[in-house]
């Protein structure tokens, strides 16, 4: 596994901590995947969920404070300075939204919050589209992980953009990436995986499913399946067959 | 001097004075404030009897009491069964199979058979026709109404509520917390959850029945009172703050109320609330036993469905030594 600001994860899956039916089946669902990061919201919870907030503590992994629900820098870089206080961490994943149908990441808004969070010491996650311009961007001002997103968040669609994902994966071969938002289907987070990104960042998917536990169970092996079909370097699709025995010497009328 | 002290008097409190008195065993009951008012988080409930539509998300055991509870309010109070309806707008089909899938106790209306439970609703302007899921079975009650028809209840039986603010070193014998967020400090893992809801009355809209709006933002609940009077909740936050609705939560609540509805747009907002539920961390009611102390606890959004069976266990157990399902090893 390539390292996160020098973190070096045991799994590649990240699992998010809204929507689910209760704590404890929110716990269940980590148990069952294996998951070696969990992403929690401060924005609605400001200054009263000190409770939730030890219950993401007590799950033993590592945690990345996001700034879901912001819509300008301003507003992102003070979430992310208040979940430094309370998380003790410099990890951030920055998340500026553009536009409240999609929820699409505002490319510039993210931009400027990552430059100012970089200066102040952050180790930021930009979640972004799949925007190769703005990827070189947010590395020049300092990232040093990427989060292009899957499709819209809490879609389910999956990995909407194939083409653009592997294409952003080629051009920043060193720079550790998360797949994050959209992902459906265990399918998807291993599709991600295979064409080699890092780790994946889910939370609807799973905290919606009518089985949370067996779902984020299905995530987590999806997701290794991935790393380790990614490591076993696939074969190239061909447009012809290829007998896998030889057809040489068999009688053929 | 009484035998049993129970200290809260909300809906868990005033459930287990009733569910002793039933027992022959008379309670004395106080709480710092003294009769049920906003200073309790009964105060701002829903009042649906709801264990099918709430087993969606929640706990076997919640769904199994839950259906007792219409009756067991029925002792003391007006319970309107005319059942629920689940609805959702026209792009958020996907929704309500879900919702179908992981419920029981439905049955899908649309067309003449939803106007005839809900003639507001059928026919939403400039959508086709609406489909919703039926849950003939469950019930609804106005909470305040029902917490000062127990009250009465209690004291044709004798039981007074007394305006005292006493820690558990101050009385003796037997006592009942159930003080909610109060007794946090006795009961590790219980938070709170923020719910905030909003009161509209309007005549332009008439709904029998509470009815779900499924949203995969902004869900909603909609609660007839009577004469115009509408309850909307609930938001659910992981936050102990409490303080007044945020403008954020009155704009998704009457958002998606207008969507439903748009007379709803015309309508007086007469009340706001917010409060803390308290919850455990699987979310079901619990009676947790210290000692001399028992804590009826953790009713999250469950009060008015799951009080009345909490009750029950407790006063059964001082009167039996038994413990029910709902006792928590401490």
């Amino acid at each position: 596994m390539r390292d996160f600001y020098g973190v070096t994860l045991d799994s590649p899956l990240m699992l998010g901590t809204a929507q689910y039916p209760s704590p404890a089946v929110m716990e269940a669902a980590f148990r069952a995947s294996g998951a070696s990061v969990a992403t929690v919201s401060l924005r609605r919870e400001t200054g009263g969920g000190q409770a939730f907030w030890q219950m993401i503590k007590g799950l033993g992994v590592h945690v990345l404070p996001n700034t879901a629900g912001c819509y300008s820098a301003r507003e992102a870089i003070t979430t992310a300075r208040m979940a430094r206080e309370v998380f003790e961490t410099n990890w951030i994943k920055l998340e500026v939204i553009g536009h409240a149908d999609t929820l699409q990441p505002d490319p510039f808004g993210t931009l400027e919050a990552a430059e100012i969070l970089t200066a102040e010491g952050f180790e930021v996650f930009p979640y972004m589209t799949e925007d190769q311009v703005l990827a070189q961007r947010l590395v020049d001002a300092g990232c040093r992980v990427l989060m292009p997103w899957g499709s819209p968040i809490g879609s389910g669609l999956g990995l909407n953009n194939r083409y653009g994902l592997k294409t952003l994966r080629a051009a920043f071969p060193d720079i550790p990436m998360v797949v994050d938002a959209g992902l459906g289907l265990p399918s998807h987070a291993a599709d991600a995986m295979e064409m080699g990104f890092d780790a994946v960042l889910l939370n609807t998917a799973v905290a919606q499913a009518g089985d949370p536990a067996a779902m984020a169970e299905a995530f987590g092996l999806a997701a290794r399946a991935g790393v380790l079909a990614a490591k076993a370097d696939p074969m190239a699709p061909r447009d012809m067959a290829v007998p896998s025995t030889p057809v040489i010497g068999k009688a053929w009328l | 001097m009484a035998d049993v002290t129970i200290i809260g008097a909300g809906v868990a409190g005033l459930w287990a004075a009733y569910a002793l008195s039933k027992r022959g065993i008379t309670p004395r009951l106080i709480d710092r404030v003294g009769a049920p008012a906003a200073h309790g988080c009964s105060w701002w409930a829903g009042g649906m009897l709801a264990p099918f539509c709430e087993g969606a998300t929640s706990e076997p055991a919640v769904i199994a009491h839950g259906q007792r509870a219409a009756s067991d309010w029925a002792e003391v109070t007006q319970v309107q069964h005319k059942g629920s309806l689940v609805v959702t707008l026209a792009r958020d089909r996907a929704e309500m199979d879900r919702f179908a899938r992981r419920t029981e106790g439905h049955s899908r209306v649309t067309g003449d058979a939803l106007s005839a439970l809900e003639p507001d609703l059928a026919h939403p302007a400039g959508q086709p026709g609406r489909e919703a899921l039926y849950f003939e079975t469950e019930a609804h009650l106005t909470p305040r109404r029902a917490l000062a028809d127990l009250q009465a209840a209690l004291a044709e039986r004798g039981i007074v509520i007394e305006q005292a603010e006493l820690h558990h070193d101050d009385i003796q014998g037997q006592i009942i917390d159930c003080r909610g967020m109060a007794a946090a400090p006795h009961l590790p893992g219980l938070r709170g959850v923020r719910g905030e809801m909003v009161m509209l009355r309007t005549s332009e809209v008439t709904l029998s029945r509470p009815v779900r709006l499924l949203h995969p933002r902004h869900p909603l609940y909609i609660v007839p009172r009577g004469d115009g009077v509408f309850m909307l909740g609930a938001t659910q936050i992981e936050s102990e703050q409490r303080g007044p609705i945020t403008a954020r939560a009155l704009l998704e609540l009457l958002s998606a109320a207008y969507a439903l509805h748009p007379a709803f747009a015309e309508a007086e907002v007469i009340e706001t609330g917010a409060d803390l539920r308290p919850a455990f961390a699987d979310h079901v009611p619990r009676v947790v036993q210290q000692g001399r102390v028992l804590h009826l606890n953790g009713l999250f959004r469950h009060g008015y469905l799951m009080a009345p069976a909490l009750a029950h266990q407790a006063a059964y157990f001082l009167d039996t030594g038994t413990k029910g399902d709902l006792f928590h090893a401490d």
